[in-house]
């Protein structure tokens, strides 16, 4: 079997109780992969910013418009610059 | 000024234009319903919150304009889950409030506490859980801009008791939100389009509820007669294209007209228009319009290549979208395509007389539009009546067909017709109903009582649940099970209890007359119709068949 590359994520979002819920029931109830999460708070704590690793594969584009409708994220960007040091890291340390 | 949470929403529902709500009260919401006390907004009590909701849908879907049902917390909340993931799947604009235990309860299993945020979260455009009564005065003015704003959808507001009965300063009324205006549409993109139109041999329109979304029909009218596009409607889109003229196709399909599921192979041109693709009318996607190249004009960017890749899209609205369109489209005939079409309704003809039955399924539903005006709302439930209706009506006007298409509720008839009613006090509603659809919401009966409206009930009754029991005979070698009602009641006497005059069709010997009376005479009332149990709807594709292998579509000899 190919391992189909992974790719990351940005999301800017609102802030509050309940926008993670928002944006991970949206990959499970649209059997969308979502292989890892990472998520803070950035300015003054009114927004958030996650980066999601997800499987770079034919439905990316579709994850990305679904993303864009939720009301509470304000920006989403496919950061296909990025390399997974950071995931495999953090991979890493959780084995 | 000093107002209570409950008092702000309320004003604030005023504010909106809102003058009904239907819902239920409940321990959590008491704090609501005593506001309401106050305000001149008429309250419909219905006899379980999914009516309350339906009644909502009824509105907005005859008028388009955003509806509001209340519902307590616990079971009044999960009672409306079924309501709400309806209006998602058809993009209708309601607003459901609920009532939730006080915040410091939330968390604790307390009396009738559900999590309706995280229940409502996948079914709903947007939610709210309200954590403060300052928050009101920007949620509610938000929740009505986002139900109606784009796609429209389901908004639901949590509201703890303390939040409702939490009295706050504030110094004025926040404004009303405006709609988001629809993105611009650039004009070399229309262009385009017209210009795949104009070279197109054998184009076909593919249009859905997005048309009656943006009040476009009219526009549509002109553009399939100018350039003689042919158009078939989804479910949601029936009366946006009046049935009667002569570019109708009907409906594509799982139940759709033989004759257009075999035209679909031809198409060389497929504009979809304010569609999704649905399965059911789709059929095998990957054999749909197999020749076709697709544009695709959708307002939702999401729908754009997620079922079906376009070889053009436009984001946008639609009824904008034909405006500019329009003066770039040629005038245009097309002998060639129209009398290949006119060949292709000779071979497969549909809905083809059997016999003068009157209670033959097809045949009553004609007669039952004879008998009203051509703009009658028709509301039905789901299953064989449903498709019966979408078949054979002879729809002129968009929303005049209120039907639960994505979702497919039984038991949406009644109480959606008792919304349009409500709405529409001078026209009479028609819910077509099946038995078993009827039975699951005919506690509003009890509500349409109250209100005595304008409302003809025909339960086309079969003993069964006809669908299954269909689908059994065709596709599990008719092993029969849990299709036949082992007992059916006596509608007519049930709707006479509930105080509604009702009528029985079984052994009449001037049905005419009496089905005439029942859709003509003032007030409510239920008609109980006999049919034939083993009366199947035509033509039916088979699961995860082409639309063109549909059972039922046989060429005729």
């Amino acid at each position: 079997m190919t391992k189909i590359a992974s790719t990351i994520i940005e999301l800017t979002v609102q802030n509050h109780p309940g926008v993670m819920s928002h944006i991970t029931g949206l990959f499970s109830r649209r059997a969308f992969n979502l292989e890892g999460i990472l998520c803070g708070c950035i300015g003054k704590g009114t927004q958030s910013r996650m980066f999601l690793l997800v499987e770079n594969n034919g439905r990316i584009q579709q994850i990305i418009k679904q993303l864009e409708k939720l009301y509470d994220v304000i920006d989403v960007t496919l950061r296909e610059d990025y390399d997974h040091t950071l995931f495999k890291r953090l991979h890493e340390f959780i084995k | 000024m000093k107002y209570t949470g409950a008092e702000i929403i309320i004003k604030l529902l005023e504010r909106e234009g809102i003058d009904i709500v239907s819902g239920i009260p409940g321990g959590a919401n008491l704090p609501l319903y005593n506001a309401l006390y106050k305000s001149k907004i008429q309250h419909i009590l219905a006899r379980h919150e999914q009516g309350a909701g339906f009644i909502a849908h009824g509105i907005a879907r005859a008028t388009g304009k955003t509806a509001v049902c209340f519902a307590t917390s616990g079971p009044g909340a999960t009672n409306l889950l079924t309501v709400i993931a309806d209006a998602k799947l058809d993009s209708i604009p309601i607003i459901a409030i609920t009532g939730q235990v006080p915040s410091s309860f939330i968390g604790t299993d307390a009396f009738q506490e559900v999590d309706t945020y995280g229940m409502t979260l996948p079914i709903t455009k947007h939610n709210f859980l309200v954590r403060d009564a300052r928050e009101l005065l920007y949620i509610i003015p938000e929740a009505f801009k986002i139900a109606a704003s784009g796609r429209p959808g389901p908004v639901v507001i949590d509201v703890p008791k303390d939040v409702q009965c939490q009295a706050i300063e504030f110094d004025q009324w926040p404004d009303r939100q405006k709609e988001e205006d629809p993105e611009e549409i650039n004009l070399s993109g229309i262009k385009h389009i017209a210009g795949m139109i104009n070279e197109s041999k054998r184009p076909l329109l593919y249009i859905g509820g997005g048309i009656v979304n943006s009040k476009a029909h009219k526009l549509l009218y002109k553009l399939a007669k100018r350039n003689s596009i042919p158009v078939t409607s989804t479910l949601m889109g029936l009366g946006c294209f009046p049935s009667g003229d002569s570019l109708s196709l009907g409906m594509p399909g799982m139940h759709g007209a033989c004759y257009t599921n075999f035209i679909l192979n031809d198409v060389d041109l497929l504009l979809a228009f304010g569609v999704r693709f649905d399965d059911r009318a789709t059929g095998n996607v990957k054999k749909f319009c197999p020749q076709a190249k697709i544009v695709h004009i959708d307002i939702d960017r999401s729908e754009i290549d997620k079922i079906k890749k376009s070889n053009f899209s436009v984001t946008g609205d639609i009824g904008l979208a034909l405006k500019q369109i329009m003066p770039f489209i040629n005038s245009d005939r097309r002998g060639d395509w129209i009398r290949k079409i006119e060949k292709i309704k000779e071979e497969h003809p549909f809905l083809r007389e059997k016999n003068s039955d009157f209670l033959h399924p097809i045949n009553l539903i004609r007669t039952i539009s004879n008998l009203v005006k051509p703009d009658t709302i028709i509301t039905t439930d789901v299953g064989q009546h449903q498709m019966w209706v979408a078949q054979a009506y002879p729809f002129q006007y968009p929303r005049t067909l209120l039907t639960s298409g994505g979702l497919g509720t039984m038991g949406f008839g009644l109480p959606a017709a008792i919304g349009a009613a409500l709405v529409n006090p001078d026209k009479r509603i028609v819910c077509i109903s099946g038995d078993g659809s009827f039975l699951m919401n005919i506690q509003e009966l009890a509500t349409l009582a109250d209100l005595n409206l304008n409302i003809t009930t025909i339960i086309m009754n079969n003993g069964h649940l006809g669908l299954i029991r269909q689908q059994q005979e065709l596709f599990y070698e008719k092993n029969y099970i849990a299709a036949k009602f082992i007992s059916n009641p006596d509608f007519a006497a049930i709707a006479r209890n509930f105080g509604i005059r009702s009528y029985d069709l079984e052994g009449m010997e001037n049905p005419m007359a009496v089905l005439s009376e029942s859709l003509t005479k003032p007030g409510s009332c239920v008609v109980n119709a006999p049919i034939h149990y083993a009366e199947n709807v035509c033509p039916i594709v088979p699961p995860g068949a082409a639309n063109y292998e549909m059972i039922g579509g046989e060429k005729n000899d």
